[in-house]
């Protein structure tokens, strides 16, 4: 790493998260929501609750009509988030929007790279630093096909966060590594979202020898759905990734017209908290 | 890029990481990354390895009756009265279409890299059918996801990938069809890395896809190369061959692709119209974009979401197209042409009746091109039509289409 995206990583929100996390011997809990699931309005109520219900780190879907790594939790909300014609512009409108109160919680955009790529990497990238993003991850942009995006990050002091997973050998780890910046996001299955149960065992495993390729955080997810499992998953690593079972919450209170139970946001934020009990009481 | 006047060849094929200029790639998750190196490396290994090619070889010979002959259809010929027309019966393989010849080579290399599971993903049937078949011939487990919409319309085949000891799993998401077919299945090899083996049957998808099925497809145009050749005494003026992810065309095309003097129609769906808004010409009427693990032409909105294609065909009902033909049509080597729903289904009457061959409906959009073309062309002029497959699986459609009862 450079010296200079070394000073720009230590500056970042997300750095500044974690290193304040570290100092509370706390692991983070980073939650995923999908843009406008169920409605517009109601995606900017829990998006809001967040931080204080115990979100550490904010992730937010970028729908995409063709989500390949996504599991029936995920495509669903997604599926719900595309009937309100959900556009690129709308995903950034919103979070400018929550940095007007909201300075410290770091936002991460997630998605596939066609409505990116469609946008335009680099006005994607100048629009999403002005609305306040911090990291974006990319599911279908390996290392070998980021540059193209990553070029317009890097400029905008945007983080590409890269994914390792059960299949990542030792001799890919360091060409993925070596452009990771904020986080590191471990795929704790091989698998899609919110299908198999994350296993405790092999997420210890696979912590020790990432943790021999890099010095950024470490953030477990796919497969992590109650409380406890949390907790479990947190004794190993930096950050616990929660999505498909906060998108569950969602779907359980939103009825077949996608109108959502007006208390919903509650319900969401109240298992937030719960999962932050889980994540909040350990450290690796 | 590389532009065309800076490449003295048009079969270069890939740089190092799997692009044709500005189209291919491996835009895939990290999960499936490792996998489709090495199965890059087992492929290569393969296709350099005399054993590999002297089984295929037999297999070709033995098992799927190739070579497939070269045709002179003269009753066609006269009903167009220009141009002299050859016919590619690829419908006369075993299995009833070249998806054979790649499915022979990838279980060959399914085999090589140790897998015991197969899955595939198919729209007309014809690719589940050939895939079931070499599954039942090589002893391995089979799953073939087909769209709920396309299981509908090719109940033959459905039925014959059963027959065939395979299991047929239904996809209802989405709009029911290929593209649907194809994200279970890239979801399904995600979460079976270990034992499974994605057996892709167009010229999509990551590297080395693309790649390596026009590979398994070439000897549909090096057969047409030699067997024009003992016939003519000399190269065709002229191919045509369907293009739905373009499998059947790239074999054709790229033994002649430097032979400049050759030219060459890929013919899109255009269903209803490429102006109705209803159709699966993604280079006609799609622009570039990034799906299932490569980027080339796709059928997309102003927001890059993708859209539904549609086509009577079930085999062409896909947004996008392989990536060495969105490279051929950005270079401008190979002219991209659109057929409606109607012509084709014109075509497949009228060769039924003119040559007593029943085309599928995929071929039947090549030889509705005819029409535009061999009219107006001298008579010494030589245009060779892939039939890549034969349309008993689309008589309950063409039935329906035509308001007649089975």
């Amino acid at each position: 790493m450079s010296l200079l995206s070394e000073r720009a990583h230590e500056s970042s929100r997300i750095a500044q998260r974690f290193a304040h996390l570290k100092k509370n011997k706390r692991s983070a809990l980073v939650t995923f929501i999908t843009a406008n699931d169920p409605t517009p309005d109601m995606f900017r109520q829990i998006l809001e609750g967040l931080p204080s219900a115990g979100s550490d780190i904010i992730e937010i879907g970028i729908p995409f009509s063709d989500p390949m790594a996504d599991g029936p939790a995920i495509q669903a909300s997604i599926q719900r988030a595309l009937k309100h014609n959900t556009k690129i512009k709308d995903v950034l409108a919103a979070v400018k929007d929550f940095r007007e109160t909201e300075q410290d919680t770091p936002v991460v955009l997630m998605g596939y790279y066609n409505p990116i790529y469609h946008y335009g990497p680099q006005e994607f990238a100048q629009e999403a630093s002005s609305a306040g993003v911090d990291g974006v991850i990319v599911v279908d942009l390996p290392p070998e096909e980021a540059e193209e995006l990553d070029v317009h990050l890097r400029a905008n002091h945007i983080q590409m966060i890269f994914l390792t997973s059960p299949t990542s050998t030792d001799e890919r780890l360091p060409a993925i590594l070596a452009n990771a910046r904020g986080f590191i996001y471990h795929v704790a299955i091989a698998g899609i979202t919110g299908t198999k149960l994350a296993d405790e065992r092999l997420v210890k495993d696979a912590m020790k020898r990432l943790r021999q390729h890099t010095l950024l955080p470490i953030a477990v997810g796919f497969g992590i759905k109650t409380p406890e499992q949390a907790r479990a998953i947190a004794a190993h690593s930096d950050a616990v990734v929660v999505g498909s079972a906060i998108v569950d919450v969602i779907a359980q209170g939103t009825d077949v017209d996608g109108k959502p139970d007006p208390t919903l946001s509650v319900k969401v934020l109240d298992f937030v908290k719960s999962m932050a009990t889980g994540v909040h009481g350990v450290w690796p | 890029m590389a532009l065309a006047e800076n490449r003295n060849t048009y079969r270069a094929g890939v740089d190092e990481n799997g692009h044709f200029g500005l189209f291919g790639g491996r835009y895939v998750a990290e999960t499936l990354m490792p996998l489709i190196l090495s199965l890059e490396k087992a492929y290569n290994a393969a296709k350099d390895d005399p054993k590999f090619k002297a089984e295929l070889a037999y297999l070709h010979t033995h098992y799927a009756g190739r070579p497939s002959p070269l045709y002179f259809a003269e009753h066609l010929t006269q009903h167009f009265g220009g141009a002299k027309i050859y016919l590619k019966r690829e419908d006369l393989n075993h299995t009833g279409s070249h998806k054979i010849n790649n499915c022979l080579g990838q279980i060959l290399v399914a085999r090589r890299m140790g897998k015991t599971r197969i899955i595939a993903e198919t729209g007309a049937g014809s690719h589940g059918v050939a895939t079931a078949t070499v599954c039942a011939r090589f002893g391995m487990q089979c799953v073939v996801y087909m769209g709920a919409k396309d299981m509908e319309r090719q109940k033959p085949n459905v039925f014959r990938m059963r027959l065939l000891g395979a299991e047929v799993r239904p996809v209802e998401k989405g709009s029911g069809t290929l593209k649907d077919a194809l994200n279970e299945a890239l979801r399904d090899w995600v979460a079976n890395v270990d034992n499974t083996y994605y057996l892709i049957g167009t010229v999509a998808g990551p590297h080395p896809y693309p790649t390596m099925v026009r590979d398994f497809q070439l000897i549909i145009g090096e057969e047409t190369r030699r067997q024009l050749h003992e016939a003519e005494g000399r190269l065709p003026d002229s191919l045509i061959a369907a293009v739905g992810g373009g499998s059947n065309a790239i074999g054709l095309f790229h033994p002649f692709l430097d032979d400049l003097s050759v030219k060459i129609y890929g013919v899109e769906a255009a269903g209803k119209g490429v102006n109705s808004g209803e159709h699966a010409a993604s280079i006609g009427g799609g622009s570039p974009g990034v799906l299932h693990g490569n980027r080339t032409y796709l059928l997309q909105d102003d927001g890059g979401q993708i859209q539904d294609a549609h086509s009577i065909s079930a085999g062409l009902d896909y947004p996008g197209v392989g990536p060495e033909h969105a490279w051929l049509h950005f270079q401008g080597r190979v002219a991209y042409v659109p057929v409606t729903d109607d012509e084709a289904l014109k075509a497949f009457e009228l060769c039924s009746r003119l040559e007593g061959i029943i085309p599928a409906l995929e071929s039947a959009h090549a030889l509705a091109y005819l029409e535009t073309l061999a009219p107006n062309l001298p008579k010494d002029h030589l245009t060779v039509v892939n039939l890549s497959g034969r349309g008993d699986k689309d008589v309950v459609t063409v039935a329906d289409a035509m308001g007649a009862k089975l």
